[in-house]
């Protein structure tokens, strides 16, 4: 039983941070149409920037203190990177889908190079709070801490896109040029406006996966992070409807979850511990052959 | 008639003239004055030449499906690496002869894209990117995980049972003229079906996916017919790869590898098959020798913040691509294309956008292509 508590709780926090990429990339898509390939390079430069801060950091305040900081800096850096690729990048290509895939293809390769170049491709360890690397019972599970901060960072950052995208008026264009975007430039608004927004957001949450991930994975960080987590955020996207902000999170769930369980108990049981990636793309798999257009989708694909 | 008679002509006998060149370059002890690391016929430039010849093969059945269908394949590594894998796993592992070993793959070959094709294209444009890539994953994962101690995990496996003719370093020109001979037939067989009715049912569908419904084709089989074609011809070169190297490592199972196959195809020319080709030829040609040159001199005494970024192939390589798709979007063979340096590509709009959130109406037609190209 405790050990099925801590499966649990381990693969929501797992599914939190499937979350918070594959909002960004379900976002990106569904407004501008375009893949964006380097969200995973988002997210390992947002991690690595957080962490060269934390290593300049020294002994300043307590730790907490260090890492809130330091974390700030990696989301703030994930933003601002995100908002200047869709600027500098995207933007110039607009309406060539294609080009957009292949830029974001070069860059997800080439960021990642350079990462590894500036600070060496081994992995980097990662100084987090030592309350988060405690344990907390729950039913007689000893759960690490961390889990509960990466659910309830996924958590708060759900509501905070939805709220945005129904309460304000640049979230009501957004959910507009998803709708058609057509439309909305017919009627005067400049959506483009809003495709930085969107990679700023994407960018942020994507950072702060990177920077969740750090923790999560006992305080390490390594360049091929993003794209690892990537793939699992490209399988989380479709299995929740490409476009649907609600679709990702559902789906993220059942992701971390299957893939904690059938990980632990596959190789438990059967010596075999990449059960629960395989399971997750046979899900995928049963998802297509059911219902290819995800859970939430709405676009119909007949072929 | 004539025109095209007379063009035809011509093209099989430059492919001729060019594939007859190649056959002989083991012949010539030429210095490479640095291009190579020895001279032309040393063991170690075939090696790499041979490479180049493999991937420019390998880049020409990626655009199979990518240039000439319009499907966007973030799974072809795994085609690839089921043909290194297998035949290193059933020559050693198995202690298979190295026929056997083939005709094993071969058959493997034809069934997992025939599987995996049925699932993922159910779904269009960027969905099927995904789910490829989902699919190359899980392969790269079960490579890791080294199961029964086949696959070797990190390490990778070897390649036994190897006829005398193919081993030592002497003999590096023969495993050459094999990987002459692999892209020699891939040319000659993409050549084939993309003239054939299928290829223009493929090209059809690259260009308007519900025009060929109506005119009543069924896409699906159609994409599967290519999607098995091509990924059969690219466990080929897997093969002959494992041959080459005389291992299979887990490095072709990677995402990264796929998206260099990507890579290679936009660089040489997408839906072209001489572009294909030379773009594959060039990246391998780059990927190895870029490590090299990042040694010279000059980038050795610069600044740390130039020199690191430089020492990556991946890293310099990446950015030639986005400036090439900025300023040379139809590749290499862009250049002398007629109907634009971006025709290439132009003609994929349609296949990356098969799933529109909605039906808006610049989904429909985009008016502006014309005038910016």
């Amino acid at each position: 039983m405790s050990t099925f508590v801590l499966l649990t709780i381990t693969g929501l926090g797992l599914g939190a941070m499937y979350f918070l990429i594959a909002s960004g990339l379900s976002l990106i898509y569904g407004l501008m149409g375009v893949l964006n390939f380097a969200h995973g390079a988002f997210l390992t430069v947002g991690a690595y920037s957080s962490w060269w801060l934390s290593t300049q950091l020294g002994g300043v305040g307590s730790d907490v203190l260090r890492f809130l900081l330091s974390a700030a800096f990696g989301l703030l850096v994930g933003a601002v990177v995100a908002a200047l690729v869709e600027l500098v990048l995207i933007r110039p290509l607009y309406q060539r889908h294609i080009e957009q895939v292949l830029v974001t293809v070069g860059l997800s390769l080439a960021m990642v190079a350079w990462v590894q170049a500036t600070w060496g491709p081994t992995e980097r360890v990662y100084e987090a709070p030592s309350w988060l690397a405690r344990t907390t019972e729950v039913f007689g599970a000893r759960v690490p801490n961390d889990r509960f901060v990466e659910i309830g960072v996924a958590a708060v950052v759900l509501v905070g896109i939805v709220a945005f995208l129904r309460y304000t008026r640049y979230g009501l264009i957004i959910r507009a040029g998803v709708e058609n975007r057509a439309m909305v430039t017919a009627l005067g608004i400049d959506v483009r406006r809003a495709f930085t927004l969107v990679f700023a957001i994407g960018g942020l949450a994507a950072a702060l996966a990177g920077v969740l991930s750090g923790v999560y994975f006992g305080g390490s960080i390594d360049p091929d992070r993003g794209t690892s987590l990537l793939i699992f955020a490209f399988i989380v996207v479709v299995i929740g409807g490409l476009g649907s902000i609600m679709g990702s999170a559902v789906a993220a769930v059942l992701v971390g979850l299957v893939q904690q369980y059938a990980n632990y108990y596959g190789s438990e049981y059967l010596d075999f511990s990449v059960l629960g990636d395989l399971s997750v793309v046979l899900m995928l798999a049963i998802t297509l052959l059911v219902r290819p257009s995800g859970l939430a989708g709405k676009w119909s694909v007949a072929h | 008639m004539v025109g095209g008679a007379l063009r035809l002509a011509l093209r099989l006998g430059l492919a001729a003239a060019a594939f007859g060149l190649l056959a002989v370059v083991p012949q010539f002890s030429i210095d490479t004055h640095g291009v190579f690391s020895s001279e032309l016929n040393s063991p170690g430039t075939l090696q790499v030449l041979a490479l180049m010849l493999v991937f420019g093969a390998v880049a020409l059945t990626y655009d199979l499906l990518f240039g000439f269908t319009g499907l966007l394949s973030f799974g072809h590594a795994l085609y690839f690496a089921v043909g290194v894998y297998l035949t290193a796993i059933a020559t050693t592992r198995w202690d298979w002869a190295l026929w056997q070993a083939l005709l094993f793959t071969a058959a493997v070959a034809l069934l997992v894209p025939l599987l995996l094709g049925a699932v993922s294209l159910r779904v269009g444009g960027i969905a099927f990117a995904m789910v490829t890539l989902a699919f190359a994953e899980a392969g790269s994962k079960l490579v890791n995980q080294n199961p029964r101690g086949w696959t070797g995990g990190e390490e990778g496996t070897a390649v036994g049972n190897l006829p005398d003719a193919l081993v030592g370093v002497l003999n590096t020109k023969h495993l050459y003229w094999i990987a002459l001979g692999y892209l020699i037939f891939v040319f000659v067989a993409v050549n084939w079906v993309v003239d054939s009715s299928p290829g223009r049912v493929w090209q059809a569908i690259r260009e308007n996916e519900q025009r060929v419904e109506v005119l009543g084709l069924q896409p699906f089989r159609f994409k599967l017919m290519v999607f098995v074609i091509s990924s059969f011809l690219a466990t080929a070169g897997g093969v002959v790869y494992a041959l080459l190297i005389g291992s299979a490592g887990p490095r072709v199972t990677t995402p990264a590898f796929t998206l260099a196959l990507l890579l290679m195809v936009v660089i040489g020319g997408t839906g072209t098959r001489w572009g294909a080709i030379l773009g594959g030829a060039l990246y391998t040609f780059l990927d190895y020798r870029l490590v090299e040159w990042s040694d010279k001199a000059f980038i050795r005494e610069s600044p740390d913040l130039i020199r690191q970024p430089l020492s990556e192939p991946l890293f310099v390589l990446g950015t030639l691509f986005i400036l090439l798709v900025f300023f040379l979007p139809g590749g290499l063979a862009g250049l002398t294309l007629p109907g634009g340096r971006r025709r290439g590509l132009r003609l994929l709009e349609q296949s990356v956008r098969t799933e529109p959130t909605t039906g808006t109406v610049e989904d429909e037609a985009d008016p502006g292509v014309e005038a910016r190209t």
